[in-house]
C-alpha cells in the first residue's frame, strides 16, 4: 500500500508540472493506475530494478521466448505513437498499432472482457507514466512462430472478441469478481490449462495447469484439489498478504501478489473470493490409492531428516514462516511439479507490507536424490489427511532435468 | 562460497599422498584410532583418505590464513608462526619419520610391530625422538592428531567415519535439525539413528 | 584511479546487528543510506541450508562463516615488552564477515549490563574508597541503567528475546535473576524448555542457597512476529547454533529480524564484498568527506556522504579509526590519546563434573539454552572483605554435542588409543559442564594500536593488541572458581575437573569473540573516544557503534548492550543529531 501511495504522490507532482491536466484526467489517471495494478502490467513489462514499464523479462512460452514490450509512451521504442484507439483495438482484439497481432502470452483473450471505460481510464495513465527509451525486440519465437501473421489463423482458431456478460442472477459482488477473473485480472493465462495451440480449455476454466516450470493450482471450489476447504477470509488473506493458514505464496503467484493483488482494494478481494468459491464441483473426484508401505516408511525417513524441523513432525508448519503441508492445496494437485520444483530449486515467499518475512525454502537438489524426493513427497501426498498420488521418480527427474537446462 | 554444497570425498586414490606416504599414514591412524569392541579403526573410517582430500584444498595450502612473513619464533601463546603449511608439513614430517626409524631399526613404520608403532608415537608426541631435518616431533604429532580426530568424527561426505561409525559409537545423531520431541525427556536415551548430510541408510529403504 | 561516486546522506560499514539498526533508523527518517560491507551477502535458505548446515568440519573447525586471516588479523602479544606477532590463525576470539556480521553466528546470550556496571567508577569509589581500583583504568560510561532502559527494551523485542524477568519496575519476580535492573515489562517470549544438565545445575543451585533463572536467550521458545512485523520460527534445539548460520529462521540475527524490510526500502542499498579502506576527512581533519573503499576487482572508489557510521566489529572500528586519522591513537607511556584505550576482553574459567548414571544428551541444545546464577557477578555482591573488585556470570549452557570438538574425557586420559576411546564414549554423554564469564577490567597497558611490522593486503599496517588479564581479574576468576567448585561438590558426580584462567593470555584457545573497548563512550575527551551518544569528539559527523565504545567489560555477553547502544545513537541522530548537522551533541 505504502508504495502505491508513494507513486500516486510522484503523480501528484508530475500533475502539478504539467498543466494540461485538468482535475477530470487527474482522477481518470488515479483510476488507470488502478485499472494497471488489477492488469498486472507492471508484472510482465517492468524487469527487476528497471524502469516501470519500459520492458520485461523474456517469457518463457511453450513455443518459445517472448519479451514483453516497452508500452511507456515513449514515441521511439514505446507507445507513444499509439493513439487510444489503437490501445482500445489490441486490448478488445490482439491486434496493435498498424496492424501488428499480438502473441497471446499478452493476455488480450482475457482483456477482452474489459468493458470501454476501464482501457480508456488505463490509457489515460499510461500516457502520464515517465517515458523511458528502450528498445526490446519482442519477438524471439523461432519460424514459422515469429511470423506474426501466422496469430490471423490462431485468433480464427482459438479467439473470439467479447465483451463480459454479467449475471443477472448473481450478487453484483459476484459480477464484480467475475469480471476481475476473467478480465483484467487475467487469472487463467496461469491456471487455466491450454490446448496444444496454447488456448485456454475453457471446459476447464481455473482447474490448474503447467507453465513456466511450475503447476498454478486449480483455483475453483473444488475440495481436493482446489480452494474447497478455505473460506472466502482465507483466500482475501492470501490475496492481500501472500500468507494464509493453508499456503504461503511463492513463484510466479509471489510476483502477482506482490504487484497485483495485494495492492487490490478490500471489496474486490473479497468479490474475487466470492467468484471463485462458486466455481467448480467435486463430481469428479475420487480417491487415489494409498501409496505401498515401504515409500511411505522411506518418504518418513526423508521427511523427519529433511523437513519436519521447519514443516513440523505433524506437516502444520508454522504461521507465516512455514507452510502447512496438511491440506495444503499445493500438495494436493493432481500434477506434482510445483511439489518437486520446490524441494529441487527451493523459493522465496511473497514479500508485502503485512507479510514482510520472506521465508525461502532452500534447494534440497544437492542432498536428496530423485527417488527420495518422491517417496518424500509420496508420503507428504498421503499423510496427516492429505490424499493426493504418489509421486514417480521419473516426474522428479524430469523437473530436476527442465531446471537444469 | 559458504553457501555451496560440499564435495564428496570418495576413497580409491591418493590425491596428495605418495603411496609411500598413505601407506604410513594409514597405519599411524590406525594406531591413533585403534580397530576394538568399539569401532573399526582409523585406516578403516578414512581417517586417511580425509586427510588427503583436505592437505589437497584450502586447508593444506593455509589459503585462509595469515602469511606473510616476517616469520619470527615466537611464544606459544602467540600461535604457529612457522612458515610451511599442513602440505609441507606433511611432506617433510612423514619423510622425516620413516627417515629416522630407517636409521634406528633399519625399517619403515609400517614394518613395525603394533606395539613398536605405539611405543614410537608415544616418544614422538613426548617429544623424545630427534627427527632429522628440524621436523618437531610433538607439533608434528599433535596435527596429525588433530587431523585423524576431525576425519573421523566429521561428516562421512569429508571421507573419513565411514558408515557414521563414530557418531553410532558415541551416540551423536549427527546432522539433525529438530529435537523437538526429545528435549524434555531428560535422562532417556534418543532413539533415532544417526543421519548424514549426504543421508542414511534409511531414505533408501535400507535398514541400519 | 579512483571513482568518485554519487553523493549519499549516509554510508554505514559493515552490515552486521549495528549497521542493520541504524539503516533501519535511519532510512526510516527518509535519508539516504548506503551500506558497504566486507564480507558477502549471506541469505537464510541459500547460506544456512538445512540440506548442509549441520556440518561441524566446514562451520565450526574450518570456520566458514567467519573473518578469515588473510582478509585481516592483528598482532598479538601479553605486554608491550615484547614482539607482537600476527594471530596466523584466529583462535582465542573469531571475528564474524558478511552480511549479519557476527550476529549470524552467535550464541545469543543476550543481557543487560547494570547501574552498577554502567557507573563502574563512581560506585567503586563510593563502597570500597579509590585506592581498591589504583591498579585499574574504569570508567563509568557516562550513562545511567535507568537511561539504557528504553533501548535494552526495543532491542529485546526486535530480537524476540526468551526469558524471565526478574524484576519489574521494582517488583521482585518469581523465577527470574533478582539481581537485574527493573525493567519495564517481561522478555517478548518466555524461556526455552530446559534440557536435562542446566535443569539439573539449576536445581543443585538453588539446593545451596543461590537464584538460578533462565539465560536470556535470542534462540526463539516459539513462534514470534517482532514490531517490524518479521516473523521468526520456534527453535529446534539442533545443536548448531555457535559459529553456524541458522537454517529455520530460529535464532535472532539482522538476516531474521531486520532485513526483510530493510532490503525493500528504496533509500536503502547495500554494496558487498567492499573494503572501506579509510574514512576521509576534509583538510583540517575536523570533518569527514566519506569512504574510501575496494571491490573484489580492485576498483578503489570514494563514496562521499555526510554521516559516516563505523559499524563494524568493534575491534575493526578501532583499527578504522587509527587508519583515518579519527582522533589520537593511546600511549600507554604517557597516557595520552584515546584510540586503542582501554581494551578489555572477558576472564572465563570452567569446570566439567563427571557421572556414571546420568545421559545428558548433549547433542539436543541451542546456543543459549540454559540457566545462570548471578549471585558472584559484577555489584550483586560485597566485594569489602574482598581482594577482588568484578565478578561472573556462572553459566550452565551446553551448546552443543558436536564430536570433533565435545568430547569431554576424566583426567588424566590418553589423547588417543583404545583407552582415549573407552573415555571418550564413557565421557560423550555423562559430563556436565558450566563456567563462569567474568568481568575483564581495563588497565594502562592493555590497548590497541598499530603493528610497526606486519601488513594486510592493501599494505596497511596490522591492528596490534597487547593484553594480559590483570591480576584483579585473575583473583576475581579464582574467587569464583571456588564458588563453582561448590556447586560441583553438591552437583555430586564421581569426578570433577575446574579449569582456572592463568595469567599470559593464550591466543590460540577459544575463549570468547567478546573483545571490547578501542573506541570507548565516556564524558571526558581525554579519556574517551565517543561521547555517550558514540559521536566521535574529534570528529562530529563519525560515529562509532559497537562494543567498541565499552569502557570495561561486565560478566555478561556484550550483545544486548551493543544493541542497545546502536537504538540510541539512532535515536540521538534522529531527534538531535540531525537539527544541526555535523555538530557535536555536547560539548567537549
Amino acid at each position: 500500500m505504502k508504495k502505491l501511495v508513494f507513486t500516486l504522490v510522484i503523480g501528484a507532482l508530475a500533475l502539478a508540472i504539467a498543466p494540461a491536466w485538468s482535475a477530470d484526467q487527474a482522477d481518470q489517471i488515479i483510476r488507470g493506475q488502478y485499472q494497471a495494478v488489477l492488469g498486472d502490467c507492471a508484472g510482465c513489462h517492468t524487469q527487476a530494478g528497471g524502469k516501470p514499464l519500459a520492458g520485461g523479462l523474456p517469457l518463457e512460452t511453450p513455443f518459445g521466448a517472448l519479451v514483453p514490450p516497452n508500452i511507456t509512451p515513449d514515441g521511439e521504442t514505446g507507445i507513444g505513437n499509439w493513439s487510444e484507439a489503437d490501445f482500445r483495438n489490441m486490448m478488445k482484439s490482439g491486434i496493435g498499432h498498424n496492424g501488428v497481432r499480438l502473441y497471446p502470452a499478452m493476455p488480450y483473450p482475457a482483456y477482452t472482457r474489459m468493458n470501454d471505460s476501464d482501457i480508456a481510464d488505463l490509457w489515460a495513465y499510461l500516457t502520464s507514466v515517465e517515458p523511458v527509451s528502450n528498445k526490446v525486440e519482442a519477438n524471439q519465437l523461432p519460424f514459422p512462430l515469429n511470423i506474426r501473421l501466422a496469430m490471423l489463423g490462431w485468433n480464427a482458431l482459438n479467439f473470439t472478441e467479447a465483451s463480459f456478460q454479467p449475471d443477472s442472477s448473481k450478487s453484483a459482488e459476484w459480477n464484480r469478481g467475475a469480471y476481475i477473473v476473467q478480465g483484467s485480472g487475467h487469472c487463467g493465462t496461469c491456471h487455466t490449462p491450454k490446448s496444444f495451440l496454447g488456448a485456454d480449455k475453457d471446459s476447464e476454466f481455473l482447474q490448474g495447469a503447467s507453465l513456466q516450470g511450475w503447476f498454478a493450482p486449480d483455483i475453483t471450489n473444488n475440495a481436493q484439489s482446489g480452494l474447497g476447504k478455505w473460506s472466502e477470509e482465507d483466500l482475501v488473506k492470501y490475496l492481500k498478504t501472500g500468507v494464509n493458514a493453508h499456503s504461503i505464496a511463492s513463484g510466479p503467484m509471489a510476483e502477482a501478489i506482490e504487484n497485483s493483488t495485494s495492492k487490490m482494494t478490500d471489496p474486490d478481494l473479497k468479490a474475487v473470493a466470492v467468484y471463485l468459491k462458486s466455481l467448480g464441483s467435486d463430481a469428479g473426484n475420487t480417491q487415489p490409492a494409498k501409496p505401498d508401505e515401504t515409500r511411505m516408511a522411506t518418504g518418513e525417513a526423508v521427511y523427519r531428516d529433511n523437513c519436519s524441523a521447519c514443516h513440523g513432525g505433524d506437516g502444520a508448519g508454522a504461521g507465516v514462516l512455514f507452510p502447512s503441508l496438511a491440506g495444503n492445496s499445493i500438495v494436493a494437485q493432481g500434477s506434482s511439479e510445483t511439489l518437486a520444483r520446490l524441494v529441487l530449486a527451493g523459493s522465496q515467499a511473497v514479500h508485502t507490507a503485512d507479510a514482510p518475512t520472506t521465508p525461502a525454502m532452500p534447494s534440497l537438489a544437492w542432498r536428496l536424490k530423485d527417488q527420495e524426493i518422491a517417496d518424500v513427497l509420496t508420503y507428504v501426498r498421503a499423510s496427516w489427511g492429505n490424499a493426493a498420488a504418489a509421486v514417480s521418480s521419473d516426474d522428479v527427474a524430469a523437473v530436476r532435468k527442465g531446471l537444469t537446462q | 562460497m559458504a553457501s555451496d554444497p560440499p564435495t564428496q570425498v570418495v576413497a580409491g586414490g591418493w590425491h596428495f599422498f605418495s603411496a609411500q606416504e598413505a601407506a604410513l599414514v594409514e597405519a599411524i591412524v590406525d594406531r591413533i584410532i585403534p580397530a576394538d569392541e568399539l569401532s573399526m579403526g582409523g585406516k578403516e573410517a578414512g581417517c586417511a583418505v580425509y586427510i588427503d582430500s583436505q592437505l589437497m584444498g584450502a586447508y593444506g595450502a593455509s589459503s585462509r590464513l595469515y602469511t606473510q612473513g616476517p616469520f619470527l619464533p615466537g611464544l606459544p601463546t602467540q600461535g604457529y608462526q612457522g612458515e610451511a603449511n599442513p602440505a609441507q608439513r606433511y611432506r617433510a614430517g612423514l619423510a622425516a619419520i620413516d627417515a629416522f626409524l630407517k636409521q634406528r631399526d633399519g625399517k619403515t613404520f609400517v614394518e613395525l610391530a603394533r606395539a613398536e608403532q605405539d611405543a614410537f608415537l608415544t616418544a614422538m608426541e613426548a617429544g623424545k625422538v630427534d627427527l632429522p631435518n628440524g621436523v618437531k616431533g610433538p607439533a608434528f604429532f599433535g596435527l596429525l592428531l588433530q587431523n585423524t580426530m576431525e576425519g573421523f568424527f566429521a561428516d562421512p561426505v569429508y571421507g573419513g567415519n565411514k558408515d557414521m561409525v563414530s557418531w553410532r559409537m558415541l551416540g551423536f545423531p549427527g546432522a539433525r535439525y529438530d529435537y523437538r520431541d526429545h528435549v524434555s525427556k531428560h535422562n532417556q536415551p534418543y532413539p533415532q539413528p544417526p543421519v548424514s548430510i549426504i543421508g542414511r541408510p534409511e531414505w533408501l529403504g535400507k535398514g541400519a | 584511479m579512483t571513482k568518485i561516486l554519487p553523493r549519499k546522506d549516509v554510508v554505514i560499514v559493515g552490515l552486521g546487528w549495528t549497521g542493520s539498526i541504524l539503516a533501519h533508523e535511519l532510512t526510516d527518517q527518509g535519508l539516504d543510506v548506503l551500506a558497504i560491507e566486507r564480507g558477502p551477502w549471506r541469505d537464510t535458505a541459500t547460506d544456512f541450508n538445512i540440506g548442509y548446515a549441520q556440518d561441524e568440519l566446514r562451520y565450526s573447525v574450518r570456520r566458514d562463516l567467519f573473518l578469515q586471516p588473510t582478509v585481516e588479523t592483528m598482532t598479538v602479544r601479553n605486554d608491550p615488552s615484547q614482539t607482537a606477532l600476527p594471530m596466523r590463525d584466529f583462535g582465542s576470539f573469531l571475528p564474524g564477515n558478511g552480511v549479519g556480521g557476527a550476529g549470524v553466528h552467535w550464541n545469543g546470550h543476550t543481557w543487560r549490563f547494570w547501574d552498577s556496571d554502567f557507573q563502574i567508577k563512581t560506585n567503586l569509589t563510593k563502597k570500597y574508597g579509590a585506592s581498591r581500583i589504583a591498579d585499574l583504568q574504569v570508567e563509568d560510561w557516562g550513562v545511567t541503567g535507568t537511561e539504557m532502559e528504553p533501548y535494552y527494551d526495543r532491542f529485546e523485542y526486535l530480537a524476540g528475546i526468551s526469558g524471565k524477568a526478574g524484576n519489574i519496575k521494582g517488583e521482585l519476580q518469581e523465577g527470574g535473576n533478582p539481581f537485574e535492573d527493573p525493567r519495564s515489562r517481561d522478555y517478548p517470549n518466555p524461556p526455552m524448555q530446559m534440557t536435562y544438565a542446566p535443569t539439573l545445575f539449576a536445581e543443585v543451585g538453588r539446593s545451596i542457597g543461590l537464584h538460578p533463572f533462565p539465560t536470556p536467550s535470542a534462540n526463539m521458545s516459539r513462534a514470534y512476529v517482532n514490531p517490524l512485523g518479521i516473523a521468526m520460527g520456534q527453535c529446534t534445539y539442533c545443536g548448531f547454533c555457535e559459529r553456524f548460520g541458522c537454517a529455520n529462521y530460529s535464532k535472532s540475527s539482522a538476516q531474521t529480524t531486520i532485513l526483510p524490510v530493510l532490503m525493500k526500502k528504496s533509500n536503502f542499498e547495500v554494496r558487498t564484498d567492499s573494503e572501506v579502506l579509510h574514512v576521509d576527512l576534509a583538510p583540517g581533519g575536523k570533518s569527514a568527506r566519506g569512504v574510501t573503499y575496494v571491490d573484489t576487482s580492485g576498483q578503489e572508489y570514494f563514496q562521499p556522504a555526510d554521516l559516516v557510521l563505523l559499524c563494524a566489529y568493534g575491534l575493526h572500528n578501532a583499527r578504522l579509526m587509527m587508519l583515518s586519522g579519527i582522533g589520537k591513537i593511546y600511549d600507554p607511556t604517557s597516557g595520552e590519546g584515546t584510540v586503542g584505550r582501554n581494551y578489555c576482553y572477558q576472564t572465563n574459567a570452567g569446570v566439567q563434573v563427571f557421572f556414571d548414571d546420568k545421559n545428558f544428551n548433549p547433542f539436543i541444545a541451542a546456543g543459549a539454552l540454559g540457566q545462570t546464577i548471578d549471585d558472584y557477578n559484577g555489584d550483586a555482591f560485597d566485594h569489602g572483605a574482598l581482594d577482588f573488585v568484578g565478578g561472573a556470570g556462572i553459566n550452565c549452557i551446553p551448546t552443543n554435542g558436536r564430536p570433533i570438538g565435545t568430547r569431554p574425557t576424566l583426567p588424566g586420559t590418553p589423547k588417543w588409543g583404545s583407552a582415549w576411546k573407552k573415555a571418550t564414549v564413557e565421557g560423550y554423554k555423562s559430563t556436565l559442564g558450566y563456567s563462569s564469564q567474568g568481568s575483564s577490567y581495563a588497565t594502562r597497558n592493555n590497548y590497541l594500536d598499530l603493528d610497526p611490522t606486519y601488513k594486510d593486503r592493501f599494505g596497511r599496517p596490522l591492528m596490534r593488541m597487547t593484553f594480559d588479564f590483570p591480576d584483579n581479574d585473575i583473583r576475581m576468576s579464582n574467587y569464583l572458581c571456588d564458588r563453582m567448585e561448590e556447586i560441583a561438590k553438591a552437583l555430586g558426580g564421581k569426578q570433577y575437573t575446574v579449569s582456572r584462567r592463568k595469567k599470559g593470555w593464550d591466543s590460540v584457545p577459544y575463549q570468547s569473540t567478546h573483545n571490547t573497548g578501542g573506541a570507548i563512550m565516556g564524558t571526558d575527551p581525554r579519556r574517551s573516544a565517543v561521547n555517550t551518544f558514540l559521536q566521535s569528539w574529534d570528529v562530529p559527523n563519525v560515529f562509532v557503534i559497537g562494543a567498541s565504545a565499552f569502557p570495561q567489560n561486565a560478566g555478561k555477553n556484550p550483545t544486548g548492550t551493543v544493541g542497545a547502544l546502536a537504538f540510541r545513537a539512532a535515536d540521538a541522530i534522529r531527534n538531535q543529531y540531525l537539527r544541526n548537522p555535523g555538530a557535536p551533541l555536547v560539548q567537549a
